[in-house]
């Protein structure tokens, strides 16, 4: 294993991995994600192994397991190069039909194939999936190239070639100029301008300055962070040393959450085969820049995504932020000059440099530049991680990309930012995302998650999960965040339980006013956003709660009741037999009755019933019927 | 408990005191808890007084100071798993084992805890035990992966 030294050598080592690669030799590869591992990803690895062997192909195909795909809805994904072919949600025992199929008969698995839910139509090739063609792939488009232990696949799709143009050709106030002139911004919700960050931090007096990554994504609902850890820990690495040499750092540390295993182990891997041939460490590729990196695991805390409590927590103290100023540019780790970004931050780096900060500006709106990636979940139907262009219509991400609402049931709202952010109704859906845009709406772009809800979602409820979330999760450094958050909590809690009175919803909006201009951090500061976005686009669902008791989503449990239809039981026995209380009686040919004392609102008897009774209703604000008396109950 | 593991868990980290965090990751990932005895030993070779460790094992939630069950169920509880009905599946959970949210049956048997994101956002609702993912869970399928562990 030879050092790397000068970007000769680079080039070499490149052309002797392309030159045993080609483009059309037959290439299997299948998605091993975090999402993908949980719906059986490694059972698919071996048997795809097992079956080449069968049929003696081990020597003509190869099999890469690469990182996230971000179609997690239809994983494990198998997708086979050159034609692109991509099967989905595939079972080990599919995998015998796809090689004798695939590569020996050249014909497709038709049942594997993806079908738009509301055509019907089959798209055979990656490409031609609605999911992907209406994305913009920059930073998450190499995870499907490249197995993220590799670091011959990450030179293969280009690796290493802006570090290389950032060290020998550029000098580090030309590598900061550049990611000025791209206005790339903060990726991990507040969206301050990266360059300017960085020009602070290589101002700031000392000698020695650190980079930190951070991945502690703390937000409920957004995972792409993890999925460009977990897929390609290479970029994440070369975009940090890019940042380390333009701000004059020669150490790094990569902060990940406990929760990301795999980032865990994968990053470990990658920083191994980076340091085996030079690629980091001292004097690289012979530029005279050295720089060691260490990977940092959080322990579960929320806070610590915020960058003074991550800090704390990296010197291995209690994850507490601190007021900012000093900010961290100045007086950061062990009280020195540092610059954190989030992991999506650094990743735009090597595309910065390599394509050109022209390039990179060309995407987007005028405030805010490049793709952003947000993770698509809840009630829709594609649910997965989404590159878009900055400026596209929220309408767009969630029909064109992910296919509407499942069931034909109605959209409600779109939750974007998680516990800072706020709730957008259908009729701001055209607006056009970016970090203004959403600021406007009392929404924000936060680290990108983005939660779909329909007509059965309730957003008080909504409101008060966060707060929840948020009351667990506080520091409790300062008295406005922790008192406060607990008190609205306390509100919303008797809301939702049916215990609602008159002047509730202006106390929650003082205590909301109070929180967010006393709070220390900004965890504090954004508390209330949740609160006030629904309050403001929803009244009328809190109004129901506190003035009728009725749920209008029929989903809060202290307001709902589930009662059989006498008229319409048939006295089949299927919800009896899956009630988890015991609470339905009945028997043969009888109309089934529900135990209100019982019945512990869990819905699985709704779910019991054939479709073609429908007899259970969930009944809100109003009481619910008297049982029909026990000798009348005899069907005939 | 073995001592002597315990210092090499802390040797592995250099004795550092800003390793404090990592190292009792480290010993939690062996244990499932982290014992009196271990805390001692830690505090004693980091040179660090015990009330720090104990702020550093309360204020973090991956840390726990009594023991845990053989098997661990964690429900998530993310905003995705949330909307598709996670705090039914966590109800089933707790009627089916007789514990709630954090913590352990009397026979030692499960231990349940939730999670606020594990970022499988698109399986939701996920339940995990013993590391082993189950996406899409309805509540009444919960109760019956549980039956499946001794």
């Amino acid at each position: 294993m030879p050092r790397i030294n000068s970007p000769a050598e680079l080039e070499e080592f490149r052309r002797s991995i392309l030159s045993k690669r080609s483009d059309d030799r037959p290439c299997i590869t299948l998605c091993s994600g975090s999402a993908c591992h949980a719906t059986g990803s490694e059972k698919v690895a071996a048997a795809i192994v097992a079956e080449l062997e069968n049929h003696g192909l081990t020597d003509q195909v190869e099999i890469r397991r690469t990182g996230c795909h971000g179609f997690c809805e239809q994983g494990p994904i198998v997708v086979i190069y050159p034609e692109g072919i991509c099967y989905l949600k595939v079972k080990p025992e599919d995998v015998c039909e796809i090689i004798s199929h695939t590569f020996k008969e050249k014909k497709l698995v038709e049942r594997l194939l993806y079908v738009d839910p509301t055509t019907g139509d089959k798209s055979s090739y990656e490409h031609d999936i609605p999911f992907y063609k209406n994305q913009q792939r920059l930073i998450l488009g190499l995870n499907r190239k490249i197995d993220p232990k590799s670091l011959e696949d990450y030179l293969a799709v280009g690796g290493y070639k802006a570090l290389t143009k950032a060290l020998f050709e550029m000098s580090p106030d030309e590598v900061i100029g550049e990611v000025k002139a791209a206005k790339l911004r903060g990726r991990g919700g507040a969206g301050f301008p990266s360059g300017m960050k960085w020009e602070f931090a290589r101002k700031a007096p000392g000698d020695q300055k650190y980079v930190v990554v951070n991945c502690d994504e703390g937000d409920p609902g957004a995972y792409m962070d993890r999925s460009l850890m977990e897929g390609n820990p290479f970029t994440v690495l070369e975009g940090l040393m890019i940042g380390a040499y333009a701000i004059g750092a020669t150490e790094g540390y990569i902060y990940v959450r406990q929760e990301y295993p795999l980032a865990v182990d994968n990053l470990s891997v990658a920083m191994k085969e980076a340091e085996r041939r030079g690629l980091l460490g001292k004097n690289i590729m012979g530029s005279g820049f050295d720089f060691t990196v260490k990977v940092h695991r959080g322990a579960g805390a929320f806070i610590c995504g915020e960058e003074t409590s991550l800090l704390a927590s990296l010197e291995g103290k209690p994850g507490e932020p601190k007021s900012r100023p000093p900010f961290p540019a100045n007086k950061g780790l062990w009280g020195k000059p540092t610059n954190i970004n989030n992991v999506e931050t650094w990743a735009n780096i090597p595309v910065i440099i390599n394509e050109g900060a022209e390039y990179f500006s060309s995407v987007g709106t005028e405030s805010s530049k490049g793709t952003k990636i947000f993770s698509l979940v809840g009630k829709v139907n594609n649910t997965g991680l989404v590159e878009v262009p900055m400026g596209i219509p929220l309408r767009d991400i969630i029909y064109k990309i992910g296919g509407g609402v499942p069931k034909g049931k109605k959209f409600k709202a779109v939750q974007t930012g998680g516990p800072s952010g706020g709730c957008i109704p259908e009729a701001y859906l055209d607006v056009k995302v970016d970090f203004d845009e959403l600021m406007k709406m009392g929404a924000m772009m936060g680290s990108g998650g983005m939660i779909v809800m329909d007509e059965d979602t309730c957003l008080v409820d909504i409101a008060r999960y966060f707060l929840e979330f948020l009351s667990d999760e506080s520091c409790g450094k300062c008295v406005p965040c922790r008192e406060g958050i607990r008190q609205m909590l306390k509100v919303m809690t008797d809301i939702t339980q049916g215990r609602g009175k008159e002047g509730d919803i202006e106390l929650l909006e003082n205590m909301a006013m109070a929180t967010q201009g006393a709070a220390l951090c900004a965890l504090g500061k954004t508390a209330p956003n949740p609160v006030l976005s629904t309050l403001k686009y929803f009244r009328e669902e809190y109004e129901a709660h506190i003035k009728e008791k009725r749920c209008p989503a029929l989903s809060c449990k202290e307001l709902i009741a589930f009662h059989i239809d006498p008229e319409r039981c048939k006295g089949c026995g299927s919800c009896l037999r899956k009630c988890p209380a015991n609470a339905i009686e009945g028997g043969k040919k009888t109309i089934h009755v529900i135990d209100q004392e019982k019945c512990t609102k869990c819905g699985t008897c709704i779910e019991a019933c054939p479709a073609a009774f429908q007899a259970i209703d969930k009944l809100s604000g109003v009481p619910v019927p008297a049982p029909v008396p026990q000798e009348k109950r005899a069907l005939a | 408990m073995d001592i002597s593991r315990i210092d090499q868990i802390i040797d592995n980290h250099n004795a550092e005191q800003s390793s404090l965090i990592q190292i009792l990751l480290d010993i939690q990932a062996e244990h499932h808890w982290l014992p009196k005895q271990a805390l001692d030993r830690v505090a004693e070779k980091l040179d660090v007084p015990m009330n720090r460790i104990q702020h550093i094992t309360t204020f973090y939630k991956a840390f726990s100071q009594v023991p845990k069950g053989r098997h661990q169920i964690h429900v998530c509880m993310g905003t995705a798993c949330h909307v598709r009905g996670a705090q039914r599946v966590l109800d089933t959970i707790s009627d089916a084992t007789g514990i709630k949210a954090g913590e352990t049956d009397a026979e030692l048997k499960f231990s349940l805890e939730t999670v606020n994101c594990l970022g499988c956002c698109a399986l939701g609702p996920v339940m995990v035990v013993d590391g082993e993912y189950h996406g899409n869970v309805a509540p009444a399928q919960a109760a019956d992966v549980l039956k499946n562990y001794e």
